[in-house]
């Protein structure tokens, strides 16, 4: 009778799939897990100088764009339904249905940078202006930089959907980029609801 | 760990919740006062942490199967097993099921480890001391004319089984344990747990070996 016991390899087994989620998914939800600790960081020095040192928000003379900013957050909110809506589409083999939906996930992920952009511009108060100032640009921008990288995935997503990619078997392509953008529009209404109206 | 969220559709409605929950913040802020903002906040915090306490404890195991069937005549076992093993009656049970068999067995020891060292990723001593009595059970088993081959499995004896479910593929699976009382195993309800979690028969072997030494001498 044969015994043998496998070579004694040093660390931890080869990595199979052993856990119920797949591993792509797993993968996004554990960097989104690290991101999250990121903007937990940025959130806590919010809350350092707006409630432990006591500064003004916003510091007077500046004021917050509230409407404008309300706008662009009911246009990333409508983004996450169109990007479910794609998601679903592709589920059932509904390709027309895949390719609106990113493309109009995209469309308005893009307005919202854009309108983001432009309201740095004739915002009135700089980086330098204060610890308000830095938080919120901070704050925001670290979140643009979150939206400018989805556009990115959101990019290829479309590309790869308009050139007859993706099947109701294989859509990885489009969940991975879509529960990225899930994160950002909820990651964006925190911010909005914490730096601008409350 | 459970997961909350696995996949985009989760997601999705996550986003949904994380709205309703930030929007009625914001209207007690803006209707009542930073206080009464502040109780909603805390009241709608504890109402979902409460809510997914009790969908946790609520959610229904899924079902572990094996990868593969064994062909016509063969039979895998999957034993679990720390340092109970050397056990005659587990040596004899292992004998029990797979006579008349072309059997296949595969010894899993779990690199059992401290919490923080598992935090911490340190699990190499854990891992050669699990080989140590992985060697020493395989050597007692060849001894009794059992053929099994063997690993170091995960910290976590479920965890250790639901991986070599997945990679050997078990028609059956044994669970040596100590006696009641002397079994952490048995008080954590690792066997009812694998009963739970598996789809595949599941045997448990009290293996005393103090009273086997005693036998013995």
């Amino acid at each position: 009778m044969a015994v043998h016991a496998e070579a004694h390899a040093h660390g931890p087994p080869l990595a199979h799939k052993s856990s119920r989620v797949d591993a792509s998914i797993l993968g996004i939800f554990l960097f989104i897990a690290s991101e999250i600790m990121l903007f937990g960081a940025f959130f806590t020095a919010y809350f350092f100088v707006r409630v432990v040192a006591g500064t003004p928000w916003p510091t007077p003379p500046f004021h917050l764009p509230v409407f404008v900013a309300g706008i662009n957050t009911l246009i990333l909110v409508t983004s996450s339904f169109t990007m479910h809506w794609a998601l679903q589409s592709i589920k059932r083999d509904n390709h027309a249905g895949l390719q609106a939906g990113l493309l109009l996930t995209f469309l308005m992920g893009l307005t919202f940078l854009l309108t983001q952009i432009r309201e740095y511009s004739r915002i009135g108060f700089a980086p330098k202006d204060g610890a308000f100032g830095t938080i919120f640009y901070c704050l925001t921008g670290l979140h643009g930089a979150h939206v400018a990288v989805g556009l990115l995935l959101l990019l290829a997503a479309t590309v790869r959907a308009f050139r007859g990619h993706y099947s109701s078997t294989a859509h990885h392509g489009v969940e991975i980029p879509g529960i990225y953008w899930h994160f950002v529009d909820v990651m964006w209404i925190v911010v909005y609801s914490t730096v601008y109206i409350l | 760990m459970i997961n909350p969220l696995r996949s985009e559709a989760e997601a999705f409605r996550f986003v949904l919740a994380s709205l309703a929950y930030f929007a009625a913040i914001v209207l007690a802020t803006v209707l009542g006062g930073e206080w009464v903002g502040l109780a909603v906040f805390i009241a709608l915090t504890a109402l979902v942490i409460g809510w997914w306490l009790r969908a946790r404890r609520a959610e229904q195991p899924v079902q572990t199967r094996p990868t593969r069937q064994s062909a016509a005549g063969e039979r895998r076992i999957l034993v679990i097993a720390n340092e109970t093993v050397g056990g005659e009656t587990l040596r004899d049970c292992i004998r029990q099921k797979t006579e008349g068999y072309r059997e296949e067995v595969l010894v899993v020891t779990p690199a059992l480890n401290s919490p923080l060292k598992h935090w911490a990723s340190d699990e190499d001593e854990a891992r050669a001391a699990a080989q140590k009595r992985l060697d020493a059970s395989l050597a007692r088993l060849r001894g009794s004319g059992v053929e099994a081959r063997g690993e170091v499995g995960d910290g976590e004896p479920l965890q250790a089984m639901e991986d070599a479910l997945r990679t050997f593929g078990a028609d059956e699976i044994i669970i040596s344990t100590h006696p009641e009382g002397r079994s952490h195993w048995l008080e954590r309800g690792v066997v009812t747990h694998a009963r739970e979690r598996f789809a595949v028969p599941i045997t448990h072997v009290v293996v005393d070996l103090e009273r086997e030494r005693e036998d013995v001498r």
